[in-house]
């Protein structure tokens, strides 16, 4: 984020602490696809993420008068969406279902219509990802789905973690060894 | 595997990404020259993260975003419809047992140990109000985690 994006971002701040709730829509506009894709990596259904990262919003603007204007506005809403998320799985009294449809390929199918058998691969490639990553902590799922799925940089990594950033890449490393510890697993 | 240091799992990660500097490729690669472990732990890592990089979290449908804020106002305008209701509900739920509590006071018919036992219940329920207030309000203050939402 640039310095005229920060500084816009402080004014609609400004004007959500003296109660404009317009303002803070163009503060949720701005982030909530990223706050839907961060709760989406921890919960894993699209209806919970939808859920949790509105309510996220909604806590967020009760509490605005306490953001402190030094931080992002992002890294704040995250703590708190993060909290909910993972009190959200503690209190499901089954374990949520991870629905693998929501991965897709990351890049187009060859133009050549891909085989049968090629689609059937990709199909239990794409399933065995998923439940791999699901079968992780969700904090390790969190980390790999911001960094392979969306690109997120270590510098903003460690921003959200609140950690240095020695200790996302090691974060990362250990979560990659678990991940290929249960491909391995699942793999026939 | 032997264990890897701190510096070797982060110069893999980074090499893994990527994102090493030209400096920390010198050292990366006499790393990797001189340590078959560590190779092996690479090419793996690799490989994990050839599979990983085809897929993406799925799209949701657009006229999810164009609902968004529709949404989250929602819940920030029924969160305050519910602070007005438990405060009225309050407010009219204490003034009933007030009248309700004179009531019985008054009425003379009434034991003495009935009237004992109403105000007997009624200090403990003070107690207990004033009890959950002020370990809130402590917590608070000593909370270094207050600005968690949870």
């Amino acid at each position: 984020m640039d310095e005229s994006d920060l500084s816009t971002e402080t004014e609609w701040i400004r004007r959500c602490q003296s109660g404009d709730k317009e303002a803070f829509g163009l503060l949720v506009k701005r982030y909530m696809r990223q706050g839907y894709y961060a709760a989406l990596s921890i919960l894993g259904g699209h209806d919970d993420a939808l859920d949790a990262s509105q309510e996220a919003f909604a806590k967020a603007f009760r509490a605005i008068h306490t953001f402190d204007s030094g931080k992002r506005f992002y890294t704040w809403y995250y703590r708190i969406l993060k909290n909910h998320c993972l009190n959200a799985l503690r209190n499901k009294k089954r374990a949520p279902v991870a629905v693998s449809t929501l991965l897709e390929e990351a890049h187009n199918v060859p133009a050549d219509e891909p085989s049968r058998d090629e689609m059937t691969e990709r199909e239990q490639i794409r399933r065995a990802v998923w439940d791999a990553l699901w079968n992780l902590d969700p904090e390790d799922r969190e980390l790999l789905v911001a960094r392979e799925m969306l690109g997120t940089s270590y510098a903003m990594l460690a921003e959200l973690l609140e950690c240095p950033i020695g200790t996302v890449m090691s974060r990362l490393y250990y979560a990659r060894r678990k991940l290929r510890a249960h491909l391995e697993k699942e793999r026939p | 595997m032997s264990v890897l240091s701190e510096r070797q799992q982060q110069l893999l990660t980074k090499a893994v990404d990527g994102e090493l500097t030209d400096e920390e490729k010198v050292e990366w690669n006499e790393l990797l020259r001189t340590d078959s472990a560590l190779r092996e732990e690479f090419a793996a890592q690799q490989s994990l993260k050839e599979v990983t990089m085809g897929f993406t979290l799925k799209k949701p449908p657009e006229e999810t975003w164009d609902r968004y804020w529709a949404g989250v106002y929602a819940r920030i305008e029924r969160g305050l419809a519910w602070l007005l209701v438990s405060i009225g509900a309050g407010v009219v739920l204490a003034y009933a047992a007030y009248h309700a509590v004179v009531t019985l006071i008054a009425d003379a018919t009434m034991p003495g140990w009935v009237k004992l036992g109403i105000a007997t219940l009624l200090l403990g329920v003070a107690v207990l109000v004033v009890s959950v207030f002020r370990e809130k309000w402590f917590a608070r203050k000593s909370d270094k985690y207050r600005e968690v939402i949870r």
